[in-house]
């Protein structure tokens, strides 16, 4: 007789645990043969100022780590994304035996945690300045998380995407509160299971899983995010960056009309670093 | 028993109470026109408009000249200017486009003196501040960005740097001229052109120095000013070429501004208000710090975005700072902006000085407790004397809201760790100040302060290679240094 299998039940990551809506709301999710695969979150509002508080939490200790210790953190990602690279494949076209294409994302995207672990140490160091001022000063500007910053993920490519738009943000100290691909969540929940297990601590990724248009108006509005990066339509630019002004956050956005190529070089780097950190000068005296 | 004597009161010079001082204006001509046009496609050019407004003087609440008043169409004309003007000056060598901001630089020198006394009658400013603090520092930002213009590729490593196209400025009445030069500089170097609004009652210099690029031989349309009141700038952030809207001032207009450009796709950096803590700590040098902390908030009248206007004493040291302080205000001579004696000169206008004055009731009806230095101010004009509050807790409206006047409030703290959380408990975080005698207690406090600028044991400091600007609601992008330059350019 067959053995009937186990299924797993998504849940997201928020704050170091794993959790359903508050709400209880579910939205189901088919693979490719149109057989049922399972109920994921349909997370709320009030689930996002949660895993905003989670967020803002996580962030003083995240800030404070060293350098050094987020590269081995991001690094320690790459090989839990490696160990599980299969699994991942089959989770970005579930129902379907892997493509090469599924397998390809799934290593550009460990590669791109690799560049970003690489990065944790270096960032500052070309972003910032010792200032030759005119006056007996020692001048220096130096680089600071933004703070907590808020993701919106495109449909396609649910894992490169993400983790595109995630990496430079917590390599430059700053915590997420993200909200993954509504049509392929697969990838962000078992990308959750991951980050929980690297020595990420609590609540510096949060990953929801919902209704874009429910959750994009809580995204622009929350004062404690002092930035946003998403992958958004001409409405929702709009939107987000109306939505943003009352408490001057930084906007970063990619227009979701063309097709990005995630894969490209550009889509990694050093001043997607630059569009979540602060920049803070000091004048310090040189005297006796 | 011998009885106690009574100690001797420290004997105090106060030579403004003994002595009056004889008037020393300065001489020197401000060369101020009757009427100042838009500068559009290197020409002045009457508005359509047909519109001007009265440019009024703080020093004497005389009329000094008239501003054109530009309306959308002479917006879209300087737009125009601006976008013809592009293909060329963007393709110019870098090394050309420097040597025009060299020659800026040292045309700006030449007429210093000149332009410091238009500033003064202009905006109101002491005559000691615009001579030796805004003209200075207006050059010596034109002069470090010329050397950027033929540099870029230096600028962003890994990626070679690309104008933007036409920028949109819009610039306050604090700094009139060296907010234009901070603005100018940067987007020049990198191969922008310019549409700039300076500020309602501040635009006499901007209009000067437009005929100064004309001796400079600057191209016609690279840069183009034209002046108004709010719809102007209105027209001015909102016109379809600008691919850069770059916007100092207050935060409400800055909020407005970000959703005026909502799903525009355009840039923005905002350099927006401030609430600064001062902080002093009971080892810092205090005669020292008294000079910081009065340096801090009545520069400039306290029209200052990064104006030190919370002063945070640690409370072992509280009764001695506040008396230093109030001995060092009466010290202060407030007065006609134009003579060189004078430490603190008028209030911008008259619509400034009413808001002082709303918020400094506000402080009195809070319960707050006011000093102010027994001064004598000029019967014409826009004047409010130094204003100390002390007593002041974090609630009331002095220690929250920017009052942009030379307005102090007094709060006191016990532990590092409560000053950061005083000095943090703001929607502002435009710069801080920190005294203290400890090396490492001022590392350690700059990096927990959510401020763009720090000045240990100094406030006020600028300087064209050092960033500035603000994190959350004091904006976003900054000015000066590298990082102030890539503001005006595409990574490609």
């Amino acid at each position: 007789m067959a053995r009937l299998p186990i299924l797993k039940t998504p849940k997201c990551l928020v704050g170091g645990a794993f959790i359903r809506s508050e709400s209880g709301g579910v939205y189901p999710i088919h693979d490719a043969t149109g057989a049922f695969l399972a109920n994921f979150p349909q997370c709320t509002r009030k689930d996002l100022r949660n895993a905003v508080e989670a967020a803002a939490k996580a962030l003083p200790g995240w800030a404070a780590r060293s350098a050094y210790n987020r590269g081995q953190i991001l690094y320690r990602l790459a090989e839990m994304l490696e160990a599980r690279a299969q699994e991942m494949a089959e989770a970005l076209a579930p129902g379907r035996k892997p493509s090469a294409d599924a397998l390809r994302e799934v290593h550009a995207a460990i590669d791109r945690i690799t560049h970003y672990a690489g990065w944790s140490d270096k960032f500052q160091g070309l972003l910032g300045s010792v200032n030759p001022v005119a006056s007996p000063h020692f001048n220096f500007t130096v680089t600071e998380p933004v703070g907590i910053v808020g993701v919106l993920a495109p449909e396609e490519r649910p894992l490169l995407a993400l983790l595109s738009l995630l990496l430079p943000i917590i390599t430059g100290g700053n915590t997420v509160v993200a909200l993954a691909s509504h049509s392929q969540p697969l990838p962000a929940i078992l990308l959750g299971e991951m980050l929980a297990v690297s020595d990420l601590p609590a609540g510096v990724v949060n990953l929801l899983t919902g209704n874009r248009a429910d959750l994009l108006p809580t995204f622009a509005t929350h004062a404690h995010l002092r930035a946003l990066s998403a992958v958004a339509d001409a409405r929702e630019r709009t939107d987000l960056q109306t939505g943003a002004a009352d408490s001057v956050k930084r906007v970063t956005l990619l227009p979701s009309e063309s097709p990005i190529d995630w894969f490209a070089e550009r889509q990694q780097g050093l001043y997607h670093i630059r569009d979540f950190v602060e920049l803070k000068t000091t004048w310090h005296p040189v005297g006796a | 028993m011998a009885s106690k004597k009574p100690a001797n009161p420290a004997r105090e010079l106060l030579f403004g109470d003994l002595w009056e001082f004889d008037p020393a204006p300065e001489s020197a001509s401000p060369h101020i026109a009757p009427r100042y046009d838009l500068f559009i496609n290197g020409k002045f050019t009457p508005p359509r408009s047909k519109k001007y407004l009265a440019s009024i003087s703080p020093r004497d609440a005389s009329k000094l000249s008239e501003i054109a008043i530009a309306n959308a169409a002479d917006v879209d004309a300087a737009y125009k200017a601006a976008a013809a003007a592009f293909p060329k000056w963007s393709a110019l060598p870098g090394a050309e486009r420097g040597k025009y901001l060299f020659r800026i630089a040292r045309l700006l020198q030449d007429r210093a003196r000149e332009f410091a006394v238009a500033e003064t009658l202009d905006g109101g400013k002491p005559i000691r501040e615009s001579r030796d603090f805004d003209l200075p520092m207006a050059a010596a930002h034109f002069f470090h960005h010329a050397g950027w213009a033929d540099k870029l590729a230096y600028a962003a490593p890994g990626r070679s740097l690309a104008p933007l196209g036409v920028v949109g400025q819009v610039i306050p009445w604090n700094f009139p001229l060296l907010m234009l030069a901070w603005k100018l500089a940067p987007a020049l170097a990198c191969g922008n052109t310019v549409v700039l609004k300076p500020a309602e009652t501040t635009s006499i210099t901007a209009m000067k120095f437009a005929a100064l690029l004309g001796e400079a031989g600057l191209p016609p349309g690279v840069v183009n000013i034209i002046t108004g009141g709010g719809d102007t700038g209105h027209a001015v952030v909102t016109h379809p070429t600008a691919a850069k809207v770059a916007f100092t001032g207050s935060t409400a207009v800055g909020k407005a501004i970000q959703r005026a450009l909502a799903g525009t796709g355009k840039r923005l950096t905002l350099e927006l208000g401030g609430k600064a803590a001062n902080i002093v700590f009971e080892d810092a040098p205090l005669d020292q710090a008294v000079e910081g902390i009065v340096n801090a908030i009545f520069f400039n009248q306290g029209h200052v975005c990064c104006a030190g206007s919370r002063l945070l004493v640690q409370e072992s040291i509280a009764d001695d700072v506040l008396r230093k302080l109030k001995l060092r205000m009466r010290h202060l001579r407030v007065g006609d902006p134009l003579d060189k004696n004078t430490d603190v000169g008028a209030i911008n206008s008259m619509a400034q000085l009413e808001r002082i004055r709303a918020l400094v009731q506000s402080g009195l009806d809070e319960g707050a407790e006011l000093y102010q230095c027994p001064a004598s101010l000029p019967s014409k004009g826009f004047y409010f004397p130094p204003t100390l509050f002390s007593n002041v807790t974090m609630s009331q409206r002095i220690a929250r809201e920017e009052i942009f006047g030379p307005v102090l409030s007094i709060l006191t703290f016990r532990t590092p760790d409560e000053a950061v959380e005083k000095a943090n408990n703001t929607d502002y975080g435009l710069s801080a100040g920190v005294w203290t005698d400890k090396g490492s207690r001022i590392l350690k406090l700059s990096s927990e302060l959510r401020a763009g600028v720090v000045w240990a044991n100094t406030y006020n400091k600028f300087d064209p290679t050092s960033p500035f600007g603000g994190y959350k609601h004091s904006g976003f992008g900054r000015e000066g240094g590298r990082q102030g330059l890539l503001e005006y350019a595409q990574l490609v």
